[in-house]
C-alpha cells in the first residue's frame, strides 16, 4: 500500500477566495452560446453524461431499463452520441455488464460505503473488490469527510491510495462530498489530496447531499486539476456530480472547462456529467436546434 | 523519463458562434444639436464634427462644436434656472426628477449599453453590466440625499454653488456623466457638462432623457466639442465650480486657470496604479483580478492596475496562470456578446498606446501577447505584458491607458510599499494575500485614494473615488461627493 508522501503538507494547499470564484463564474454565465457553438456543445455533453441511478428501491429491471436508455437514447433521432458510462450501486455492477455488452458504454459502480463513507478500511476494499470483480470499469469512491474535518489527512490519502490499489485497472473517481466540505480551501485541500493519492478523476458529491456540485466549486476543482497537471504532468478528470439537470448549465460546465483546461479536457475520457435527468433535456435541445420545434417532455423516454 | 513540456491547449475547436447585440432598437440621429436651456439649439459657429465606431471606423452621427458664445448661452441658461427655480425648488421635489432620470437610464439600458459600446468601442459586456446599470445606480443613490442633505452633514447648513461646469472623458462616457450630474443636482447646482468629443452620443441621449422627465429648462446643459470648448467652460466667469476627470496634462491647465478665481473644483486624473500579488494570496482569483485591473475597458481607466508587483516566490507560477488566462479572452467586435476585449477609443489613442510599446521594447523590456487575431478595419490593440521592467523605465512610470502591463517582483512588504509608492500618481491600489493582518498593514499605507482587497475595479456609488498628488483631488461618490458641490 501506498503511504503518505514524506513532507507533503496538504494543509498549505493554495488558499481560494470566493468573490474572485464568483466574479470568474458570472463571465462563464455570461458567455453566449449559440448556433453551431451550441449544437457541438449539447452532443458534447450527451457523450460525457455517467447516467445515474443510485436509489434505495434500485432493482434488477430498473438497471436493465435504464441501460436500455443508455444504448437507445432517441432512435426516431439518429447518430446521436451515446452516454459515457452508466452509474449503479455494486450489486447491480453484474446487470448492468450485461446489458451494455459490446455497446462501449462502460459501467461505473460507486463503493467503499456509498454515500456516507462511515466504515472500516476493509469494508471499503470488499466493496470495491465486488465491484470490480463484477467488471465495473470505474469505481467512484467517497473519502472520509470526518477524517478530513479532522485534520486527519494521511488517513484520507491513504484510504485513496487503498482503493486506487484496488481498483486494479479500473479507474477511480474520488467523490470529495464537497456540499459537507463547508469552504472552498477545503474543497481544494481535498482535491490536492485525492490527486497525490491516485485519483483518476475527482468528483463533487454523491448527489445525496445539497448543495451538489456547483459552477464554482467546479471551477475550484478544475483549477487544482490544472495545478497537479503542471506539476507532475498527470491528467486528472472531472466530475461535477447532482443538480445538473438543465441543458443550458451542462453548457457553462463546458465552457468552464474549456477556459480552464482546454481542449485535452473536453472529451469523456476526462470530463463526465453526474445526472440522471440531464440526458432528456440535451435531446430536447438537440431536437430543437435542428428542428426548430420545442418537443413535449412526453416524446422522451424516462427510464 | 524525459520531461516533456507541460502546455494547456486551448486551441479547443469548440469556437463561439457569433452572437451580436442587435442594433435594430437604437435611434442615433443625423446630426446633434447643443442641449442648452430645455431646448436643442444650433451652434453659432454652424460647425459639426463627425463621431465614428473605433471597431469599424465608420461614421455615426455628426455632432454640433460649441464655440465660448455658445458655452456662454448653457451658463446664462444654467444661471438662469438656479436663479429663478432650481435654487427655489424644495429639495423633495429636485429629489424626484433625479429619481425619474434613473429609472428612464434603467428603462432605456439596452439602448444607452448598445450607443455606448458603438461610439467607445467597449465591449457591449461590459456597457450592459457595469457602465449603464452603474449610472442608474449613481442617480438612484444621489436622488436620495437630495432631501436629506442637512443630516448628511449635520448642524453645518449645507448650501448650493450655483452653477457647476463638468468635463467628462471618454472612457465611461455616460457613467462620469452620471458622476458629476447626479450629486451636481442632489445638492441644488444647475449644470454645464462638456463630453468628450470622441463619445458625446450618450450624454447627448442622456439629454434626450432629462427633456423626457420634464427637468425645468436649463438645469442640465450640455455642449459637445473638443479642448476650445472645455476652455470656455473653466474661463467662465460665472461658473461657481469645475468638476474635470481627464488627463494630468489638462487637470494642470484647468488648475493654472482657475487660480485666484472664486470657482471651487474636483480634478480626477491619471494613475499608475500598484497591483500586488502576495505568496500567500489566493492566486488563481488574483490572476483573474490583474486581468480585470489591465485589461478592463482596453485598459483605458484611471484606476487600471498598470503596474503589477509579484512577489518572487509565486513570480514563475503567476506569469503561467497569467498567460493561460489570456488564451480565453476574446478580442473582437465589441457588440458580440462574448468579446472580452474591444476596440480601442480612438486613432489617437491607439497611437500612443503603439509609442509606449515601442518604448518598452527599446527599454529591453521582455513582450508577451496572446496569439489572437484582430480585425482588420478599426483601431486594436493586443493585451499586452511587459516583464523585466523596473521603476526606471517609462512605461512603469507613464500612464499610458491601454490595454499594456507592466510586471515587476519585490521580495518583502517594505520594499513593495516604497515601490508602490514611487510613482507621481496616486489613485488606485490592489492588494492580494490571504492574510488578513498583511492586508490592513499594506493597505494603510498605499499612498492611493481607492485601495482594493483581493479585488479589483469595483465600484459602488456609496463609495468616494478620488486621488492623491498628480491623480487630482477632491471625491466623487458618497457622501464625500456631495461635499464637493455644497459650501457650508
Amino acid at each position: 500500500m501506498n503511504k503518505i508522501k514524506q513532507g507533503f503538507d496538504f494543509s498549505s494547499s493554495p488558499k481560494v477566495d470566493q468573490v474572485g470564484i464568483n466574479d470568474r463564474i458570472a463571465r462563464i454565465t455570461a458567455r453566449s452560446i449559440k448556433k453551431e457553438s451550441k449544437m457541438q456543445g449539447l452532443r458534447m455533453a450527451l457523450n460525457m453524461i455517467d447516467l445515474t441511478t443510485l436509489e434505495g428501491a434500485d432493482t434488477d429491471k430498473k438497471v436493465m431499463q435504464l441501460c436500455n436508455k443508455a444504448q437507445h437514447l432517441h432512435d426516431s433521432y439518429p447518430n446521436l452520441p451515446s452516454v459515457a458510462a452508466v452509474c449503479v450501486y455494486p450489486n447491480f455492477v453484474k446487470t448492468a455488464k450485461e446489458c451494455l455488452k459490446g455497446s462501449g458504454i462502460n459501467v461505473a459502480s460507486v463503493a467503499t460505503a456509498f454515500p456516507s463513507g462511515h466504515s472500516s478500511l476493509k469494508i471499503k476494499l470488499l466493496d470495491t473488490n465486488i465491484a470490480v470483480d463484477a467488471g465495473a470499469e470505474e469505481i467512484d469512491m467517497v473519502i472520509s469527510r470526518g477524517k478530513f474535518h479532522e485534520g486527519d489527512y494521511n488517513f484520507v490519502y491513504d484510504e485513496i491510495a487503498a482503493i486506487k490499489e484496488a481498483c486494479g485497472s479500473s479507474r477511480l473517481k474520488v467523490i470529495l462530498e464537497t456540499g459537507e466540505l463547508g469552504t472552498f480551501d477545503k474543497v481544494r485541500r481535498a482535491s490536492d489530496i485525492a490527486m497525490e493519492a491516485g485519483a483518476d478523476f475527482i468528483k463533487t458529491s454523491t448527489g445525496k447531499i445539497s448543495p451538489a456540485a456547483t459552477l464554482p466549486v467546479t471551477l475550484v476543482m478544475l483549477e487544482a486539476i490544472k495545478d497537479y497537471y503542471y506539476k507532475t504532468g498527470v491528467q486528472v478528470g472531472m466530475k461535477p456530480a447532482g443538480g445538473i439537470s438543465n441543458s443550458k448549465l451542462a453548457l457553462q460546465y463546458l465552457m468552464l472547462v474549456k477556459e480552464t483546461l482546454g481542449k485535452d479536457w473536453l472529451t469523456n475520457e476526462w470530463f463526465r456529467f453526474g445526472a440522471s435527468s440531464l440526458a432528456n433535456d440535451l435531446l430536447m435541445q438537440i431536437i430543437k436546434q435542428d428542428t426548430g420545434i420545442y418537443q413535449s417532455k412526453d416524446y422522451f423516454s424516462k427510464d | 523519463m524525459a520531461k516533456k513540456t507541460i502546455k494547456i491547449n486551448f486551441d479547443t475547436g469548440w469556437d463561439l458562434a457569433p452572437a451580436p447585440e442587435s442594433t435594430g432598437h437604437i435611434q442615433i440621429n443625423n446630426k446633434y444639436d447643443l442641449f442648452i436651456g430645455g431646448k436643442w439649439v444650433k451652434p453659432s459657429s454652424g460647425k459639426y464634427f463627425e463621431t465614428t465606431n473605433p471597431a469599424d471606423e465608420q461614421k455615426l452621427a455628426l455632432i454640433a462644436e460649441a464655440n465660448a458664445k455658445d458655452v456662454d448661452k448653457a451658463v446664462k441658461a444654467a444661471r438662469k434656472a438656479y436663479d429663478t427655480v432650481w435654487s427655489k425648488m424644495p429639495a423633495k421635489e429636485r429629489g424626484k426628477y433625479i429619481y425619474r432620470i434613473a429609472r428612464l437610464i434603467q428603462e432605456k439600458a439596452r439602448e444607452f449599453a448598445v450607443i455606448e459600446t458603438l461610439d467607445g468601442g467597449k465591449p457591449i459586456r461590459e456597457s450592459r453590466d457595469i457602465d449603464i446599470p452603474l449610472a442608474a445606480a449613481h442617480f438612484f443613490y444621489y436622488a436620495g440625499w437630495a432631501d436629506k442633505l442637512e443630516y448628511a452633514f449635520p448642524n453645518r447648513k449645507p448650501k448650493s454653488l450655483g452653477v457647476a461646469g463638468q468635463i467628462t472623458p471618454w472612457n465611461f462616457p455616460l457613467l462620469m456623466a452620471a458622476w458629476k450630474i447626479a450629486p451636481a443636482l442632489a445638492t441644488g447646482n444647475t449644470v454645464v457638462l462638456k463630453p468628450a468629443e470622441t463619445t458625446s452620443l450618450t450624454a447627448l441621449k442622456l439629454a434626450e432623457v432629462i427633456k423626457e422627465t420634464g427637468l425645468p429648462d436649463g438645469v442640465v446643459n450640455i455642449v459637445t466639442g473638443a479642448g476650445e470648448t472645455g476652455a470656455a467652460i473653466v474661463n467662465h466667469n460665472d461658473i461657481d465650480k469645475i468638476a474635470f476627470t481627464g488627463s494630468t496634462g489638462v487637470g494642470k491647465i484647468i488648475q493654472n486657470a482657475i487660480a485666484g478665481t472664486n470657482k471651487k473644483a474636483t480634478l480626477e486624473l491619471g494613475g499608475k496604479a500598484a497591483n500586488i500579488i502576495f505568496e500567500d494570496a489566493p492566486l488563481d482569483q488574483a490572476v483573474e483580478g490583474i486581468i480585470n485591473g489591465i485589461f478592463f475597458n482596453q485598459g483605458h481607466v484611471c484606476c487600471a492596475g498598470s503596474r503589477l508587483f509579484i512577489q518572487e516566490s509565486v513570480y514563475d507560477i503567476v506569469i503561467r496562470k497569467l498567460k493561460d488566462r489570456m488564451e480565453s479572452l476574446i478580442i473582437g467586435n465589441p457588440l458580440d456578446k462574448n468579446t472580452d476585449v474591444g476596440a480601442i477609443n480612438s486613432k489617437e489613442q491607439l497611437t500612443t498606446i503603439n509609442k509606449y510599446i515601442k518604448i518598452g521594447k527599446e527599454e529591453g523590456a521582455e513582450i508577451y501577447q496572446p496569439n489572437c487575431a484582430l480585425p482588420k478595419n478599426g483601431y486594436w490593440c493586443k493585451p499586452t505584458l511587459f516583464t523585466g521592467v523596473s521603476q526606471s523605465s517609462r512605461i512603469v512610470q507613464e500612464e499610458i491607458f491601454g490595454p499594456v502591463l507592466a510586471i515587476q517582483t519585490f521580495r518583502t512588504v517594505a520594499e513593495v510599499i516604497d515601490k508602490a509608492n514611487n510613482t507621481p500618481f496616486g489613485l488606485s491600489a490592489g492588494v492580494w494575500t490571504d492574510k488578513g493582518s498583511k492586508m490592513f498593514n499594506v493597505t494603510s499605507q498605499l499612498n492611493a485614494g481607492i485601495v482594493w482587497g483581493n479585488t479589483y475595479n469595483k465600484f459602488d456609488p456609496t463609495s468616494p473615488f478620488g486621488g492623491y498628488k498628480e491623480s487630482g483631488f477632491g471625491r466623487e461618490g458618497g457622501l464625500h461627493g456631495l461635499k464637493a458641490y455644497l459650501k457650508f
